[in-house]
């Protein structure tokens, strides 16, 4: 019985295959895409990016099917999906949440990069299609925020667009058109929702087919930074790689149930994390006669609106916003060590980073608060660390004192 | 008899009703407990009395509450629809929002919600934080909530209470009122300690009505976060097995 089963099986493959490469894809991306064998926790980030964007999603649709796109039932229609739709209440926090996951994941994703010099050569257009990735990302995610119609989605969609509006001759007409109407209306909602839901989830698929396409065209940094195609055994298999499948996804299974373990909880348990996943005031309908006295955008965006707010003139400080974020797409270029991997860069390097790190939270803390004197004062020292990382690598790079990279890549 | 303990800088509070209750006043700390269903019940009875005449919470419906609370098509009609209507609805106001507005110079807000504006705390300290005061229209403040625009609506069970007033002057020099305590000077038809019970239950209510499915969460979480742990040792241990010949 069996045996006929599986030959019959066996033979619908065979017939699809002779129509379609199905087998040659398997192969070239799973049984025969060959990944170092040292990759370590840190890669876990890039599989759990895409499981996050498939909840995204999935959840995504099923709100579509209640949710109102207009100014008069947009926030009504978000309290009767976590009232009266059946288990509503766990899509919108899977929703929710999984927003500020991605950027979690995405962040870490980035900062592995950083670490293991991923972004270098024959890497830079991995690193460029990334960085597309995580711009699409951004504004993926703001236009969301604007959909609950609450007082924070309105007030906070209000300051960002008005930002272009700091643009010398075009600004004011630019924001106007943005928007299609003098303040954020139901004219807004209606084309965020539009961008939100079709226009760029199709740019973010799109490019993470590209991003996967290079990923393997290159195949997979590691954390010694060897180029493990450079050392091939005589059956052509690099002899530090482990075929994908069943390697990595057996590994990445164990990532992705550190990783649910942790979401779910905060869904069951602390789905407004705090107040930073969902604000407070964004549970008060958007009222654009009522200016809320303190406006914070979401804290995957605050370490950026910090360094906005540090830079006394708008346009200059908008400015200074979109080229925290420009900057990171150099970074290829950037970079002149020897190297790749911080097993093998010197003190200067690893100073370098941690002062990077440090200000990069310590931005995304101060964009959360009101901008005092001293909150001010520390964004921008913040700010300019941030900058010197990036614009001061070509310098200190080369200088660093580094190791030499060993043969083989090292075990854990 | 207990008074409420606050220290609030009255003239340092904004104007505006949404940036009212910041972080200098005092917040009496209210215990929630979302299983208490007695507390819940009495605290819907409380709120479609007493908040209800002028405050809608219209993405909440009655069956709603019935199914949550365990209570009958019956209780339901008897307890909470006193003013009416069929329980798969919503609870609405039967007042304009127009007229409220030119009542109350502000129309009432929808109180679906609102627990998850303002916290629990800030909730059950306003609730018994209403005093005399005759310059305001309805003969009433409130030290949470300067200048608000509501009546005592409550003030049949709690009686009116007059602030006990320091004056000091700050570290800049201006002459600034603090409000220590209140004084009960007309006793309601409760005790305070059956009010603060009341408000108590009334506050529960409200916090519940903010996320009604809220219970679910917490005990659906459990089993999620059980499967999950399991999950995580097997496909750890089918790791293991997986790669013990890679060196």
């Amino acid at each position: 019985m069996s045996n006929r089963l599986s030959d019959r099986m066996l033979s619908l493959r065979d017939w699809v295959d002779a129509r379609f490469p199905l087998m040659h894809l398997w192969e070239d991306h799973l049984t025969k895409y060959y990944a170092p064998k040292n990759l370590n926790f840190w890669y876990y980030f890039g599989s759990l990016a895409m499981l996050v964007l498939v909840i995204q999603v999935v959840t995504g649709i099923f709100l579509t099917m209640n949710y109102k796109p207009t100014a008069e039932t947009a926030f009504a229609s978000v309290e009767y999906i976590m009232r009266d739709v059946n288990w509503g209440w766990l899509i919108r926090y899977l929703h929710s949440t999984g927003a500020s996951f991605f950027f979690i994941v995405v962040y870490l994703h980035m900062f592995r990069a950083l670490l293991y010099g991923s972004y270098r050569g024959p890497r830079e257009l991995l690193w460029v299609i990334g960085m597309g990735l995580f711009v699409v990302l951004m504004a993926e995610a703001f236009m969301g925020y604007l959909l609950p119609w609450g007082q924070m989605s309105f007030w906070g969609a209000q300051v960002i667009i008005s930002l272009f509006g700091a643009i010398p001759y075009i600004g004011e007409d630019l924001a106007l058109w943005i928007r299609g109407d003098y303040v954020v209306a139901d004219a807004t909602l209606n084309r965020f929702f539009a961008f939100h839901v079709i226009a760029a989830p199709l740019v973010l698929i799109g490019l993470v087919v590209l991003h996967i396409v290079a990923l393997h065209s290159v195949g997979s940094n590691n954390p010694d930074g060897i180029e493990i195609k450079k050392n091939k055994g005589p059956n052509g298999v690099p002899v530090d790689g482990i075929p994908f499948h069943p390697y990595y996804t057996v590994k990445d299974m164990v990532g992705v149930a550190g990783f649910l373990f942790v979401f779910a909880a905060v869904v069951f348990y602390a789905p407004e994390m705090g107040g930073y996943a969902l604000e407070k005031d964004n549970f008060t309908p958007a009222d654009p006669l009522k200016t809320p006295e303190h406006i914070a955008p979401v804290w995957y965006f605050t370490p950026f609106y910090a360094i906005l707010r540090a830079v006394p003139d708008k346009f200059i400080g908008v400015l200074a916003m979109g080229a925290a974020i420009a900057v990171l797409f150099l970074l290829p270029w950037l970079d002149r060590s020897p190297v790749k991997s911080i097993r093998q860069r010197g003190m200067v390097f690893k100073t370098a980073l941690t002062i990077f790190v440090v200000s990069f939270i310590s931005l995304a803390y101060l964009g959360t608060v009101a901008a005092t004197p001293i909150a001010t004062l520390f964004s921008r020292i913040f700010s300019a660390l941030y900058f010197a990382f990036f614009l001061l690598m070509p310098i200190y790079s080369r200088w660093d004192k580094t190791k030499p990279v060993p043969e083989r890549v090292t075990s854990k | 008899m207990r008074y409420l303990i606050f220290v609030i800088a009255l003239l340092g509070l904004p104007q505006a009703g949404f940036a009212a209750g910041g972080s200098n006043v005092h917040l009496d700390k209210v215990d929630i407990d979302l299983k208490d269903r007695e507390s819940l019940r009495n605290g819907a009875k409380l709120f479609v009395d007493y908040c209800l005449n002028c405050h809608a919470a219209a993405l909440m419906r009655y069956s709603r509450i019935g199914q949550d609370l365990g209570m009958s098509e019956e209780e339901l009609t008897v307890e909470l629809l006193t003013a009416g209507g069929k329980i798969g609805d919503t609870m609405d106001v039967v007042m304009e929002p127009k007229e409220a507005a030119e009542w109350f110079g502000t129309a009432p807000p929808d109180l679906s919600v609102l627990a998850r504006v303002r916290g629990a705390d800030w909730l059950y300290t306003y609730l018994r934080a209403f005093y005399r005061d005759e310059s305001r229209p309805w003969g009433v403040n409130n030290a949470v909530f300067k200048d608000v625009a509501m009546p005592h609506a409550l003030w049949e069970l709690q009686g009116l209470q007059e602030a006990k007033v320091e004056k000091h002057v700050d570290a800049d020099g201006h002459e600034r009122e603090t409000i220590t305590g209140f004084t009960l000077v007309e006793p309601g038809s409760l005790s305070p300690e059956a009010y603060d019970t009341a408000m108590r239950d009334l506050v529960n209510f409200m916090v519940y009505l903010s996320e009604p499915s809220k219970l679910q969460r917490l005990e659906l979480g459990k089993w999620v976060l059980a499967f999950l742990f399991v999950f995580s040792i097997l496909a750890y241990m089918l790791k293991k097995e997986f790669w013990k010949d890679i060196h």
